[in-house]
């Protein structure tokens, strides 16, 4: 079974968990401004929004990539950027239409969520469950359900 | 490790910024934040020096868990000599700049002598430099950060300033950061007003590392993170309501000052508290709470983020306010509400947003307030003084008008921001200013809460909650239940938690982490991510240090057992009401012992035997 990651922006309490546990995972430190995943605060609106990379199905970053530096991983769907073959030329930075694929300075490469293998940190360290990592096919399986509550409400 | 080991020193006479090694002998004692600031602080400073003069010294620390994924660690605190007080200031703040200072590289920022024009600091990583603030001088706290933002074009810098009260010379200002997050108490952000100093812009991208032990530091992490998810005050109370889920609490226990003190029980408490928060305003049909927030890394998320009703009178034509900001936390409903005896949620929400746009301490504003409408009431001063406002008890208008005021040092709010010892003392009733070494009281009746009327008095920034939380034991029953009216007990109690919060604070994380966690919890985090030898017993024996090392300083800086005082009200005038009804706080009765436990004589000195134990 495919999973993908699960944003419910309205359990987000901004507290940044989960760019900690991003950057410790990939980085080794704890540092939000090597995060993939990024938490928005709204502050006039009170809200908070984590974002990050959906793992197009046609990823305009992958098919951009003049070194073919970003691969599909088969197991987890994620499109993955092979360090070693990237040459920092940030195509990819311009094509991906979310911004969520950006160039880091320090290693003169790009870099983007690759769903940790398989077990992202971010959904593990996120305390309010604004993050889970479900289902690719039944990521509205809650909405629905939550929904098909109402329905019933009157009966 | 976990320390940066960089410490960064402005030196505002002469426009220097210098990089300097942390004192590593010192953190080995001190850990960090608050311990290790006030060494610095003590160490740097003539503790009799005029707190607004240039011989002051400003200091933003950071602990070594800060900028850590240890749940509640993104505090920091200001420690400098306050002006309200004259004692020893230290004023933690939650939000995004500690960690962004950490981030930055630095484990402290040491702001010393005085600019001779207004100047900000701006941190860029190991770039820092002071730039000229002419324009930004006079601008609201919100004004100023959009301001900085612009300035910069970037969106990520963390900004902590101050706002026009301070400049004011108001003596309760604090410092804002991350536009509602406030090093509220003692006057912190007068001093740096008195430095000419307007701002810290931070921008910090290298990341917190140096863990000594990471797996274990890990582990430690997530059983910390479970205990709170799993608790019911952390877990369930604090993100629901925030530390408003007190309000209806405190109110029955009957410990709900009231009109400046003079009632324990306030009836429009529920109108104020933090269940009114959730029921949708009559006026809009939206409730006052928008959602709960979270400091940097906290997974308890207590903040409360509001907005005021569209139309309500505070707000017309101000569209300034007409969106989402910081919300009341139970201190500020108190004091701005109860002990001013207002219950409308939207003008206490208003106020409250005035004192984060312009950085009034809400408990000093609220208690201040209250002291001179006790005496308007009392015809002490009238509407000349107050230039035409009818500062009644209740008077809702009368609250947001003298706060307005206040906030800008206009008018009677250059009086009201003398604090309430100075303003009673001008007019001559000092007895009416419910305050200890000059600052004012915060939300807890010592006549219903025994232990707290020690707390308040031997609290080494004046009356505080935040030194010796009690309320936790005698209330909430954590970690033992005590009874509130007793006082056998409270010495130990009030030592034990003194020393407790102080190794809390100066590891970096919040003390609201202790309503689940206890030194046994906290210890393996510290000691996983920090070289040394970190256990219960040294994180206590810390504090103890900590607090010794404060009450030196201020005793050195002229204060005596005399000033280890509560005014006459709390130890004459019983509780009217509720479960203390006939009561007053029996002092006498816990002070005495708690010197003794403290191994300190019976002035109030600590023995040269306890300072060469604590190695102070």
């Amino acid at each position: 079974m495919q999973k993908s990651l699960q944003i419910e922006p309205e359990k987000c309490t901004g507290c940044l968990q989960c760019e900690l546990a991003c950057s410790y995972h990939h980085e080794g430190i704890f540092n939000p401004s090597k995060s993939r995943i990024k938490v928005f605060a709204f502050h006039h609106e009170g809200r908070f929004a984590p974002y990050t990379c959906t793992q197009c199905t046609e990823a305009w970053c992958l098919q951009t990539c003049p070194v073919e530096a970003i691969v599909i991983n088969k197991t987890t769907g994620a499109k993955e950027v092979i360090a070693d073959t990237c040459v920092g030329c940030k195509v990819c930075t311009i094509a991906c239409p979310f911004g969520t694929i950006n160039y880091q300075v320090d290693t003169g490469k790009v870099a983007k969520c690759d769903l940790c293998g398989g077990d992202p940190a971010c959904a593990t360290a996120c305390p309010t469950s604004a993050i889970t990592y479900v289902d690719a096919e039944q990521s509205g399986y809650l909405r629905m359900q939550a929904h098909a509550a109402l329905s019933i409400r009157h009966l | 490790m976990a320390w940066t080991r960089n410490v960064l020193r402005v030196n505002l006479t002469n426009k220097t910024c210098i990089k300097e090694p942390l004192k590593m002998e010192w953190a080995g004692l001190y850990l960090g934040q608050r311990g290790l600031g006030s060494k610095y602080l003590a160490e740097e400073i003539n503790p009799k020096v005029d707190p607004l003069s240039p011989g002051n010294v400003l200091i933003m620390a950071t602990g070594p868990l800060t900028g850590t994924p240890a749940s509640t660690a993104g505090r920091y605190s200001v420690i400098t000599k306050s002006p309200l007080t004259g004692t020893i200031a230290c004023s933690n703040s939650g939000g995004f700049i500690g960690m962004e200072i950490k981030n930055a590289g630095w484990d402290m920022i040491i702001f010393e002598g005085k600019a001779p024009s207004p100047v900000y600091l701006y941190v860029e990583n190991e770039r820092a430099e002071l730039l000229a603030a002419d324009e930004l001088w006079g601008k609201s706290v919100w004004d100023a950060d959009e301001w900085l933002h612009n300035r910069h074009q970037d969106p990520l810098l963390r900004i902590a300033t101050i706002g026009r009260s301070a400049e004011q010379g108001c003596l309760f200002s604090g410092i804002i950061n991350d536009l509602h997050r406030a090093a509220g108490r003692s006057g912190v952000g007068t001093v740096m007003a008195s430095k000419n100093l307007k701002a810290v812009a931070v921008r910090g991208t290298k990341g917190v590392g140096n863990i000594k032990d990471p797996i274990a530091f890990m582990a430690a992490v997530k059983a910390g993170k479970k205990l709170l998810a799993d608790a019911e005050v952390t877990g369930e109370g604090l993100p629901k309501y925030g530390t408003q889920v007190l309000m209806n609490v405190i109110n029955e226990v009957g410990a709900m000052p009231t009109r400046n003190f003079r009632d324990v029980q306030f009836e429009g408490a529920e109108n104020i508290s933090g269940e009114a928060m959730h029921v949708p305003r009559k006026a809009d049909g939206k409730t006052n709470l928008v959602t709960n927030a979270a400091c940097f890394g906290c997974t308890i998320a207590c903040g409360r983020i509001s907005t005021i009703a569209k139309g309500h009178y505070t707000i017309d034509n101000k569209p300034r306010y007409w969106g989402a900001s910081g919300g009341l936390e139970y201190e500020a409903a108190w004091a701005l509400g109860s002990d001013t005896g207002v219950d409308d949620l939207d003008t206490l929400t208003y106020v409250n947003f005035l004192c984060n746009e312009d950085g009034m301490d809400p408990i000093s504003l609220g208690s201040t307030i209250a002291a001179a409408m006790e005496m308007f009431e009392q015809g002490v001063i009238g509407i000349k003084e107050t230039g035409g406002i009818v500062l009644k008890f209740g008077s809702a208008e009368a609250l947001v008008k003298v706060a307005e005021l206040t906030a800008k040092g206009e008018g009677f709010g250059r009086d009201i921001g003398l604090g309430s010892k100075r303003l009673c003392e001008k007019y001559g009733r000092p007895e009416l200013s419910m305050t200890v070494k000059g600052q004012e009281f915060p939300a807890y009746d010592p006549r219903g809460i025994q232990g707290m009327g020690l707390t308040y008095a031997t609290s080494n920034r004046g009356a505080c909650h935040l030194r010796g939380y009690t309320v936790s034991s005698e209330i909430l029953g954590n970690p033992v239940k005590t009874d509130p009216l007793a006082t056998e007990g409270k010495a130990a109690l009030v030592k034990a938690f003194q020393d407790a919060t102080a190794a809390v604070d100066s590891a970096g994380l919040c003390v609201f982490s202790t309503f689940a966690w206890t030194m046994a919890d906290i210890a393996p985090q510290v000691a996983a991510a920090c070289e040394g030898k970190w256990t219960e017993d040294t994180l206590l024996q810390t504090g103890e240090r900590i607090w010794n090392l404060e009450r030196q300083f201020n005793l050195a800086a002229g204060f005596t057992a005399a000033d280890d005082n509560l005014p006459k009200r709390l130890l004459k005038e019983a509780a009217k009401t509720g479960p203390a009804k006939g009561l007053v706080n029996n002092l006498d009765k816990m002070l005495p012992e708690y010197y003794q436990l403290r191994g300190w004589t019976d002035q109030g000195v600590p023995t040269a035997e306890t300072l060469a134990r604590l190695a102070v």
